[in-house]
């Protein structure tokens, strides 16, 4: 009978005790964190002398240039095959049932596709200015190169194992790749990278996505602990991926592209509701890419913002795609990577501008009447906004302007994309894992627990550090990732060439269209 | 005259009514059956991670299926009835590759059961007797 009333008061003494204890834990944390690994973080972030562009992000535009100029700009010559590829123009109808070159870009894109696209813009123009768009759309459009290159290497080096499945990714193309060109040190980059993955979709695959999408929730419900978002996200992908409850997975594999569809297409029709002033956004974008229309950082500041938020949405170079493209069944490498180089068009060139194009359009970036140029806020450090606000919220405030109800839809479509990551990261971190320690039930599963409750941990601890530090392990595969790039181009050279000659010659035999 | 083929779009209904059907036709009138079953599948579905690798072995596992429960009793069925008969398993829409087949394989028609039809689904989105009655080049005969 004091059943209820001991219920309540147990439940308000944790609603009052847990923030406190949680707040002493997250301090202890952080302290670790950056008294241990600050000095990684700073140094995977560390700017360029002289300039505020970090050099990671130089070394994935560097890489996606190589990549571009070394396939002859295999993003503009082989667009138009991509798009016959993903159709199924070049599909066996025996193979039906397989896994589809559109599938596998599908799964790929669920993993990206996110919070990069929607708060990272918002961050790029707010600071680099308008100019930043047309330096990300630059930068995604070489992303496509490294994107080519990863996925055909993920495809042609994958484990095909006597049951049927298999398994790719860098791990793979480093060890035989570099066993087949004779070069040393494939199994030691292979295990980096492992632990780099691992270390990287349990932080940014998994922390900052649920610190994300309590935020957002909380953001339309009112502050609550974020424990709780984070014990329900938990449960949910415990039972996705623990209890293998595909009903779940497959609601979401299915909402998440059609949210993806809607955004866009809401983009679209807030652009036609302005269309007389699309001309002057890409003016705004060509002259801001070039002057900075008053940005502090001018034309550097606009570069410099481009290239990091297309390098850190699209995640070329980094080696995720290479897992998620390697289950596809093709008896050509190269068709897969002609199907990724569509991921950073997609993502960056596609998506990403819509959300630019939309926050110039609906003026939520403040202008000076007088001038015509941007009002700096410099104590926030970039443009002043409507409602002073940044990120999610400031792609929020300008949807908002076209629709009201926009706000409710995107924090839905934020949680959503967070979760379709989260599960993503989980297999990359999954593949890593069993690279490292083996295949087998138990292994598994002491990893997929460890995932889940690193998603309560994300979702209610303010651990900037510790997020820092999983953000320095995602672009540490990219160093792995593009060393053996450079190291194992040629193969994929190699393998290109002799596909287009069969292309041409019609040994590829094309099945419809 | 050559001898006719007809296509049966075979769903594996366990009181075989299209198949005994299109059956005691082929007798009558000689032909041969070509017994399709079709497993409904759609290269734009949307997979996770996991069912991407597990796609392979899923697909081996519902091949082996659906011969050993669904396409071999019935081929069995039809030639112990004294009708000459072959059976295939695809993957695709089943509208589709029905048709396909039959333009393919040069069938004079095909039959076709029309199990359930009363779902919402199939009264939205059509049925696969609809289907085929719309789009088959050859007659086509819906048991019911």
């Amino acid at each position: 009978m004091y059943r209820v009333p001991f219920l309540a008061a147990l439940v308000a003494f944790l609603f009052s005790a847990l923030p406190a204890a949680a707040q002493t834990f997250d301090d202890t944390i952080n302290r670790i964190f950056a008294d241990y690994t600050g000095w990684y973080v700073g140094f995977i972030f560390a700017p360029i002398p002289g300039t505020s562009f970090s050099w990671i992000a130089m070394w994935l535009v560097i890489g996606a240039l190589i990549f571009t100029f070394y396939f002859g700009f295999i993003q503009l010559k082989g667009f138009w095959h991509s798009i016959q590829l993903v159709k199924g123009d070049y599909s066996d109808p025996n193979d039906a049932g397989e896994v589809s070159h559109f599938q596998a870009l599908a799964t790929a894109l669920s993993g990206t596709v996110g919070l990069g696209n929607i708060a990272g813009v918002a961050v790029a123009v707010s600071i680099g200015g308008p100019g930043a768009t047309f330096w990300m759309v630059v930068a995604g459009l070489f992303g496509m190169a490294t994107k080519f290159t990863e996925c055909t290497l993920g495809v042609k080096y994958r484990n095909e194992y006597p049951d049927g499945t298999v398994s790719g990714g860098p791990m793979y193309y480093i060890t035989k790749g570099f066993k087949e060109r004779g070069l040393p040190g494939g199994p030691i980059l292979a295990v980096l990278f492992c632990i780099f993955t691992i270390l990287g979709a349990l932080g940014g695959g998994n922390m900052f996505q649920a610190n994300q999408a309590h935020a957002q929730i909380s953001g339309v419900l009112g502050d609550y602990p974020g424990w709780i978002t984070g014990i329900l996200l938990a449960g949910v992908a415990f039972a996705v991926i623990v209890g293998g409850l595909k009903s779940i997975a497959s609601v979401t594999e299915k909402v998440v592209p059609f949210m993806g569809v809607f955004y866009v297409v809401v983009s679209l029709i807030i652009l036609l509701m302005n269309f007389d002033m699309i001309g002057w956004a890409f003016g705004q974008i060509f002259m801001g890419a070039f002057t900075g229309l008053g940005v502090v950082g001018g034309f550097t500041g606009a570069l410099i913002q481009g290239f990091r938020r297309a390098a850190f949405s699209n995640e070329a170079g980094i080696g995720s795609a290479a897992i998620a493209h390697s289950a596809v069944r093709t008896k050509e490498p190269v068709t897969e990577g002609y199907v990724a180089l569509l991921e950073p068009f997609i993502d960056t060139v596609v998506i990403c501008t819509m959300t630019a194009l939309v926050i110039v359009i609906t003026g939520v970036l403040n202008v000076d009447p007088e001038t015509g140029l941007y009002i700096w806020n410099a104590e926030a450090g970039r443009i002043a906004t409507e409602g002073d606000v940044s990120g999610v919220q400031l792609t929020s405030a300008a949807y908002a302007r076209a629709f009201s109800w926009f706000p409710v839809l995107l924090a839905i479509a934020v949680v959503l994309f967070a979760f379709s990551t989260m599960i993503s990261w989980s297999y990359y971190g999954l593949k890593a894992w069993t690279y490292l320690f083996g295949e087998g039930a138990v292994k598994e599963i002491i990893f997929k627990v460890l995932f889940c409750v690193f998603i309560v941990i994300g979702a209610s601890a303010n651990l900037g550090p510790v997020i820092d530090f999983s953000d320095a392990m995602l672009f540490s595969m990219a160093i792995v990732n593009i060393i053996a790039l450079y190291l194992l181009m040629p193969i994929v050279k190699r393998e290109l060439a002799s596909y287009v000659s069969r292309l041409r010659s019609g040994e590829i035999k094309r099945f419809k269209g | 005259m050559p001898e006719e083929l007809y296509v049966v779009a075979y769903e594996g209904d366990e009181r075989h009514h299209v198949l005994d059907y299109a059956t005691a036709q082929a007798a009558k009138s000689g032909a041969k059956l070509h017994i399709l079953h079709v497993l409904e599948w759609s290269p734009y579905s949307f997979l996770t991670p996991q069912e991407l690798e597990q796609r392979h072995v899923q697909r081996r596992t519902e091949m082996e299926r659906a011969q050993e429960l669904i396409l071999d009793p019935a081929v069995e069925r039809t030639v112990a009835a004294g009708v000459s008969a072959a059976g295939e398993i695809r993957y695709g829409s089943v509208v589709e590759v029905v048709t396909e087949t039959a333009e393919k394989l040069g069938a004079t028609m095909i039959f076709v059961g029309r199990a359930g039809g009363n779902s919402i689904g199939s009264r939205i989105f059509g049925s696969v007797p609809l289907g085929l009655a719309q789009i088959a080049s050859v007659p086509t005969v819906i048991v019911p």
